[in-house]
């Protein structure tokens, strides 16, 4: 299940934009511009079943998200859909899975309190028994150079 | 029958007596021959798994991909509370304080995708930094162990390092690589956190970490290989009770571990993907 943001969770003067999710599902978001920074020396992990929807997500993943462990198991992915990111860009992830293949991206993601942190992410298949049973993305601390090239060249994908 | 066992190059120096007693105890509790057999380089040991000469191995982290995948090994335990970390290490000397821009943008331009449909060549969007001379590279000391090299590597990637624009320095050991920065030869060190935290006082005065991971899922792990499949489960029972006696208690403590813990086959998977993701 995936839910509008609520005011109260946000801790600092904020937009507001509807976003327009897979199948059609609308959510309401309330973004900052304060942002938190990757934290040094670890690897936010979570893993989706083969619809996007979270199945497990490791404690980098709950601290720099912002949500609850309950939160987020259930929820599609798109829970950290940041309205700045190019839509673009998960065409390219899903496309690029569902191929087989692993992904590769920059993200900019959206907190529950409306911040925002970025990642460089690896999105690879997980395959039991020759079946793609569900996808896993692994998260590094992105460069500061490759993050300052996102974000001129983002907003030009729109 | 007699099965060959073998320990991640890595791991042998410091334990080699603990592992040829933990051997004898295997032995004695399977009613197996075993042996032990020693290789001082991931490439021979490689080779060896390669040719199926190879039953049992206590494995590196970045070989279980392939012993699981090609070689039809199975995980049994790991070393309780224990994790494979990596620390990168300066002089004390050296101004560098945080792993970030230290390069030009033109020295970033083997990594020059933001996402995989995406490039940027475009020099208006590439950022504009202190320009470095073309040739310079940033000389890095590491060992041989291919995961914390990962880790190592990963952790330098924030800066802009990538192994196509730094020069790399191997080292036999640890205690080298921290030599290495003391003496000024290089700029920055991978350790393994635990070799790391294991140098004397007087070495660590004079260096200083720059960051250390916090990964918490990457282990060495004792596997099987298909000839001793189907003693799977009876050699994870044996293991696991070791330490309920204190024969077993003292001979883990030789290697340095309290008890062990089973790995089933999802955990490492898991593992595996982590490392498949990792790598690149
Ligand atoms: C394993 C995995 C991890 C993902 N991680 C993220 C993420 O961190 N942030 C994000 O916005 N989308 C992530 N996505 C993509 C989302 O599923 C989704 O496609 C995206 O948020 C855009 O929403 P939409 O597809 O509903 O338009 C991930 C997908 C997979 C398979």
């Amino acid at each position: 299940m995936i839910v509008d943001m609520k005011a109260e969770d946000i801790t600092a003067d904020y937009k507001e934009i509807t976003l327009t999710l897979y199948g059609g599902i609308t959510r309401k978001v309330l973004y900052t511009e304060i942002e938190t920074p990757y934290p040094d020396g670890k690897l936010i992990v979570s893993t989706t079943d083969k619809n996007g929807v979270i199945t497990h997500v490791n404690q980098a993943f709950i601290e720099m998200s912002g949500y609850t462990e309950s939160e987020l198991i259930n929820s599609p992915h798109s829970i950290l859909r940041h309205p700045d990111m190019p839509s673009a860009a998960f065409k390219d992830l899903w496309d690029t899975v569902n191929k087989g293949e692993r992904w590769q991206g920059y993200v900019k993601n959206l907190r529950k309190d409306g911040g925002y942190y970025w990642v460089k992410a690896t999105v690879i298949p997980n395959i039991r028994h020759g079946q793609v049973v569900g996808y896993t993305s692994v998260r590094r601390k992105p460069s500061r150079t490759k993050v300052e090239e996102c974000i001129k060249l983002y907003p030009t994908l729109f | 029958m007699s099965y060959v066992f073998t320990v991640s190059p890595d791991f042998t120096p410091d334990h080699l007596s603990g592992w040829y007693i933990f051997n004898t105890w295997l032995q004695k509790q399977s009613g197996e021959a075993i042996h032990l057999e020693m290789y001082n380089s991931f490439q021979t040991q490689r080779e060896a798994i390669q040719n199926n000469q190879i039953d049992l191995i206590y494995a590196n982290p970045f070989d279980a991909s392939m012993l699981v995948r090609e070689k039809g090994f199975l995980p049994l335990v790991k070393a309780s509370g224990i994790s494979d970390e990596a620390i990168i290490a300066v002089n004390i000397k050296n101004s560098v304080q945080e792993i970030v821009r230290l390069l030009s943008a033109s020295n970033t331009s083997s990594d020059a995708f933001l996402f995989d449909a995406v490039t940027t060549d475009n020099p208006e969007i590439k950022s504009e930094l202190q320009p470095r001379s073309a040739d310079f590279r940033y000389k890095v000391a590491m060992t041989e162990d291919p995961d914390v090299n990962m880790m190592g590597m990963i952790m330098l990637e924030a800066g802009d390092l990538n192994a196509g624009n730094i020069q790399t320095h191997i080292c036999d050991s640890y205690v080298l690589v921290a030599k290495q920065l003391l003496q000024g030869n290089v700029d920055f060190g991978i350790f393994l956190a635990e070799a790391y935290d294991d140098l004397s006082n007087m070495i660590k005065k004079q260096l200083r970490v720059l960051v250390r991971s916090q990964i918490s899922v990457i282990h060495h792990s004792l596997m099987i290989g298909p000839k001793l499949a189907d003693r799977r489960e009876e050699l994870q029972n044996l293991l696991i009770t070791m330490n309920d006696n204190q024969k077993g208690k003292d001979i883990l403590a030789s290697l340095k571990f309290d008890s062990w813990v089973k790995v089933d086959d999802e955990e490492m998977e898991f593992m595996i993907d982590l490392m498949d993701a990792l790598a690149t």
